[in-house]
């Protein structure tokens, strides 16, 4: 890298045009966020949740599995931008920052497989066994 | 200052010890009576308890306590941060309400819940 020009100087320290879309994308998350987790909170707090029948049926019901897998996708999207944030701020030395980066991808795709992966099983399978 | 580290750390805590609290709470619905038995037992009930579950009952709660209050606190706060994002509520004063209200909001919010939960419990 040189230090001659200007241009020289700045170039190699990080990709520009990209900032604007991470903030973008988590601000679209967020608001999908406000509906589908407050939408879920407020469901289990009228749900018996002792009761695995009762959840199951719940879960099972096609507009709730929907909006679940909906949920399950926006929140992993939303947490892997947040936490992206959290590493690039506070985790610093080059090999941990990227060791760290690719343990959240893992964890948020991860996750977000899982988690739709079951509502799937609950809602393909689930409905009839309770 | 302190709204901005409360939305980091309620976030966190919500994208970890939530989104694995939720994935394992979805496995054992999935995993059928038993399993969600087992998951019950472990972090909110279980009808006879040995020590372990005991601490774990307690340990349960207090985890639940902790994410419905971060829900609440990363949601006021974050809905602050789209009036901020429009460019307003920067003047001093404001700026001080919003993030006290936020934090009164999201204590308010999280001892509702629980009062309703625990009467709701108590009336069977």
């Amino acid at each position: 890298m040189g230090n001659g020009t200007r241009l020289g100087r700045v170039r190699g320290l990080g990709s520009s045009h990209h900032g604007s879309h991470h903030w973008l994308q988590q601000r679209m998350t967020a608001l999908g966020n406000v509906l589908l987790v407050t939408w879920f909170v407020v469901s289990l707090v009228r749900l018996p949740l002792g009761d695995h029948g009762a959840v199951l049926r719940w879960a099972s019901n096609p507009t709730v599995a929907f909006l679940l897998i909906l949920m399950v996708a926006n929140v992993f999207w939303h947490l892997r931008l947040g936490l992206q944030v959290m590493i690039e701020d506070y985790v610093h030395g080059e090999a941990t920052r990227l060791l760290s980066l690719v343990l959240l991808n893992f964890y948020a795709v991860g996750g977000a497989a899982y988690g739709i992966f079951t509502i799937a099983r609950i809602a393909f399978s689930g409905g009839a066994a309770a | 200052m302190a709204v901005s580290i409360f939305h980091r750390v309620s976030g966190d805590g919500l994208a970890i010890v939530g989104g694995l609290m939720f994935l394992w709470w979805l496995g054992a619905i999935a995993s059928g009576p038993d399993a969600y038995a087992a998951f019950v037992a472990c972090v909110w009930h279980d009808p006879d308890a040995g020590t372990f579950h005991k601490i774990t009952n307690i340990l349960g709660k207090i985890v639940l306590v902790g994410l419905t209050w971060a829900f609440f606190q990363h949601l006021f706060s974050g809905l602050r941060h789209f009036v901020l994002d429009t460019g307003a509520g920067y003047e001093l004063k404001t700026n001080k309400l919003w993030s006290t209200l936020v934090f009164v909001g999201a204590i308010f919010a999280t001892a509702t819940v629980w009062l309703y939960i625990f009467a709701e419990a108590l009336n069977g």
